[in-house]
């Protein structure tokens, strides 16, 4: 166990915990933030994205030891339906997520692409999603909500 | 939609507070003096109890004048809230805005059967159309008293009734009965579950006075979703609870024979469950939890391995004893005579592998048992069965049994979830302390209940002039129901099979569903026994479109076999033998949207390593019908296939909402292509090694279609009938017959993984 400092959404926390432990865990039980999800532990789906300076990284394989003093952004970090950002917006007037326990990592993801890259092709877009899981197959929704996102990024 | 805090504290007392809860009962006649005071109704035994028959059982007019439909089946994220939202406000005559749906709590509605078959609309809908009407009929009645109008003189405007020829004599609904019960019965058939009806004396409107049902209105959920602020099963936090885990075994079959507690000593509050086969651990966190269900040190029994190799799956279906056959009454002719006689025989076998739901988060729940009461938090599709489940587990009562689902990972059947809320309930009474379980993601993919296996045989008697004089069908494949459609009992369980209890499987398969019309014709299946009888990760259930992807694939790749070696074109094949004019409708919808140029398969005119190819399937469901055509690229070179265009015409009957149906219909074909693609349930002759999703791979976003066209076909005179799976059904053979016609090699296996098109094509 170790007392460790953490930058989640803008704000420190300072929990007890295993230098060890994911950063899922962290923020799921120790700072309360109940997104991102547990989808695999593999970094295989994307469930529990979140932004690390500006990086989606999973967090289901981030070790708290490695976060050290960046700043992590969470899903609920990201917009507020009063702010949003493009994507989250996008997402709603597209209706996107079925289930919508995946959408932290298209979201995340998404996000952290357009923020670096202007005007994307769809072929760029696919690119930079790719691994993502979603069951449901909601895979034409979020590639519209991506490109609405585009657009309205300008 | 509210965070769990709110959820966890709700009852239907604190919906109607407001206005100070009371009973109204109105028999006849119907009036005011009726009226009491919930507490004396209480006391007098006349508060309506949560019965089928009762009109509050589905309706309530809170004191604000909004409306609390409590809805006994399950909307899974396909939308069907809203579009049961738009037929209760609809019969109500209230606007949509002012209908909350309330779904899930066992302590609030009745068993109208969850999420099952799509029914969604088609029965549960039925039932709530048919008690909004009522309760419409009710307040009508109840105003005429009130305003010495006759009940035929008045009408209704968002929630306010009004005379017809004076508007200033008028009531709203809030005013009539808002904050107060009905207390009305209705004619309840004596079922529960999908086959549930209880309506009232009202009839609902024609169809051509809809005004809400029909549009396309927004799911209210996705909000908070994108925002972060909607809570999930898997958020349920209570005070006390502690992190379970529980432990399967490396050989199916195997049970622990020496578990060595002191092996997880280390982690706070670690705690060992072990009853006969079911091996669980609690801590006090989360991830101490689940390093000590890595770290505990267990002995498990010597079992034989119980499984066939996996490459002898279908011979081992093919040899199995047949423990069940059926078949369709809808049988005509003398197919054995015909094939006797017939100069021309095609035959053709197809094969479909073991699926997982792999749900994008392995199950959760979590269960507290507090002063004799259970209270179970679950993602499960169905809650109600969720109660009876528990309650036979635990050996309780069922009524003191609550059972709340909370939006899970996603659900298309009966997936894990109903598994961990039962070892959630075991868990929770072994160490006396709520208990949220949460599976591993070789849990949530190795030890699913599975869509079965299955092989299927087709053959056809052509005769002298080339036509189909015969046609036999016939699947045999493992029941779709070795555990039940829900884990209401423990035999359906793996808390109540690793604790001993067998595998009641029963027998469960199906036929085509559609519209054929051949000289004779009999389509029939046969079912085979589970490989274990208790604990197994290949037991077999009900999985999206239960046997619909197989049987379809299966059959409707048949009926392009056939149109090809008759040298006639697919679409124009089946417009010959179908004989539904719904069937018909759909079949032409889609070819002609899709621009289907009339020609045999396959096309005979690709060079080079890129081809491609379109195919046509269709099929009915319950009442449902639906055409697809795909149109598919083949790389050669590697075997990979791209279902780059789908046009879907679809009748579902009445149309309730055309763009929740939209986005439900693209779900289904980007999972069917999945389903076709890559998904395959791999094992050796111990275990499940499909476990994650480098080993059970699904549709990347990169291989998403390029566009999918959707023709709707409504027919608001038809009650609705089911959307949620059917489109799923003709998708594999839709491309199969795409890559024949690029290709002219038939694929009959599924998955159309690469390796399997590279094999086929070389």
């Amino acid at each position: 166990m170790a007392r460790i400092n953490l930058d989640v959404n803008g704000r420190t926390h300072a929990i007890d915990a295993d230098p060890d432990m994911p950063l899922l865990y962290a923020l799921r039980n120790d700072i309360g933030l109940n997104n991102p999800h547990f989808g695999c532990g593999l970094a295989q789906c994307g469930a529990c994205t979140v932004h690390i300076d500006g990086q989606p990284v999973r967090s289901c394989v981030t070790p708290l030891s490695a976060v050290g003093d960046g700043k992590v952004v969470t899903l609920a970090g990201l917009g507020t339906p009063e702010k949003p950002h493009p994507i989250q917006q996008a997402y709603v007037e597209e209706q996107v997520p079925q289930c919508g326990y995946c959408i932290n990592g298209w979201i995340m993801t998404a996000a952290a692409f357009l923020d670096r890259k202007k005007k994307p092709s769809e072929a760029e877009i696919k690119d930079a999603l790719t691994g993502l899981k979603c069951r449901c197959g909601t895979h034409m929704g979020i590639l519209r909500a991506v490109k609405r996102a585009v657009e309205m990024m300008g | 939609m509210s965070r769990i805090e709110k959820t966890a504290h709700f009852s239907r007392r604190t919906m109607l507070q407001a206005g100070g809860a009371l009973v109204v009962s109105v028999g006849m006649p119907v009036g005011l003096t009726t009226v009491l005071e919930i507490r004396n109704a209480v006391a007098q035994g006349a508060k309506p109890p949560l019965t089928p028959d009762q009109l509050s059982s589905y309706i309530a007019i809170n004191a604000d004048g909004s409306v609390s439909a409590f809805f006994g089946k399950m909307d899974m994220g396909q939308g069907l809230f809203v579009a049961i939202g738009q037929m209760v406000a609809e019969e109500l005559d209230v606007p949509f805005k002012s209908v909350t749906v309330i779904m899930g709590d066992t302590a609030t509605s009745v068993n109208q059967g969850g999420a099952s078959g799509s029914t969604g609309i088609q029965l549960g809908g039925k039932q709530m159309r048919m008690a909004a009407a009522e309760a419409r009929r009710v307040l009508v009645e109840m105003a005429a008293e009130k305003l010495g109008v006759p009940a035929d003189s008045l009408t209704v405007r968002d929630g306010v009734v009004q005379a017809k020829a004076d508007a200033a004599k008028k009531v709203s609904y809030a005013e009539l009965i808002g904050g107060r019960y009905f207390n009305v019965q209705l004619e309840w058939n004596k079922e529960i579950g999908n086959a549930l009806y209880a309506p009232g004396k009202a009839k609902p409107k024609d169809p051509k006075e809809h005004t809400i049902v029909g549009k396309p209105i927004a799911r209210a959920d996705i909000a908070p979703k994108v925002y972060a602020q909607q809570d999930f099963c898997t958020d349920v936090k209570l005070p006390g609870m502690v992190h379970g885990r529980v432990i399967r075994p490396p050989v199916a079959g195997a049970t622990p024979v020496k578990v060595d507690e002191s092996s997880i000593a280390a982690f706070p509050g670690a705690k060992v469950v072990w009853d006969k086969g079911f091996l669980g651990v609690v801590a006090d966190k989360e991830w101490d939890a689940l390093k000590a269900a890595q770290s505990l040190k267990v002995e498990w029994s010597e079992t034989k391995p119980p499984f066939p190799n996996a490459g002898a799956l279908y011979e081992h279906i093919r040899k199995a004893p047949v423990r069940k056959r059926e078949v369709d009454t809808k049988q005509t002719g003398n197919v054995d005579e015909a094939f006797k006689s017939a100069p021309r025989i095609i035959e053709a076998e197809y094969e479909w592998p073991f699926q997982s739901h792999a749900c994008m988060g392995p199950a959760c729940a979590v269960v507290e048992i507090k002063d004799g009461n259970v209270t179970c938090w679950t993602g499960s599709q169905k809650p109600h069965f969720v109660q009876n489940g528990i309650a036979l587990t635990l050996d309780m009562p069922k009524e003191k049994v609550r059972s709340i689902w909370v939006v899970g990972p996603g659900s298309y059947g009966r997936s894990d979830a109903d598994d961990a809320a039962m070892d959630a309930a075991v868990l929770a009474k072994a160490v006396g302390k709520p208990v949220r379980v949460q599976y591993t993601r070789e849990q949530g993919t190795g030890w699913d209940p599975k869509g079965p296996a299955s092989v299927h045989r087709a053959r056809a008697a052509i005769d002298g002039s080339g036509n189909v004089i015969a046609y036999e069908f016939t699947s045999k494949g493992f029941s779709r129901i070795d555990v039940n459609t829900n884990g209401g009992a423990p035999w359906d369980t793996l808390a109540g099979q690793l604790r001993d209890v067998a595998l009641k499987s029963g027998d469960g398969f199906g036929v085509p569903a559609e519209s054929y019309e051949f000289a004779s014709k009999r389509l029939a299946w046969e079912t085979i026994p589970p490989l274990l009888d208790r604990g197994s990760p290949l037991r077999s259930a009900h999985l999206r479109d239960p046997v619909g992807p197989q049987v379809h694939f299966a059959s409707e790749s048949f009926m392009d076999e056939l149109a090809a070696a008759l040298n006639l074109d697919p679409v124009e094949f089946r417009l010959r033998h179908v004989k539904d004019a719904r069937d018909i409708a759909v079949i032409k919808a889609a070819a002609e949207k899709a621009g289907w140029q009339s020609r045999p398969s396959p096309r005979r005119d690709q060079t080079g390593p890129k081809v491609s190819g379109r195919g046509i399937a269709y099929a009915q469901r319950n009442g449902t019908r639906c055409a697809i055509v795909a149109e598919v690229e083949i790389d050669r070179a590697t075997g990979k296939i791209w279902g780059r265009k789908f046009t879907v015409a679809h009748d579902c009957g009445q149309i309730i909402n055309p763009d929740g149906l939209k986005h439900t219909i693209e779900g289904n074909i980007v999972q069917g292509v999945s389903r076709t693609l890559w998904e395959e349930v791999k094992f050796d002759a111990k275990n499940v090694t499909s476990i994650d999703w480098m080993t059970y791979p699904i549709l990347d976003i990169t291989e998403t279609p390029e566009s999918i066209d959707v023709v709707l076909i409504n027919h608001p005179e038809i009650a609705p009938s089911g959307a949620g799976e059917p489109s799923i059904r003709p998708v594999a053979a839709a491309i199969a017959n795409a890559i024949f016609d690029a290709t002219g090699v038939r694929i009959r296996r599924v998955p159309f993984s690469p390796d399997r098109v590279k094999q086929s094509l070389s």
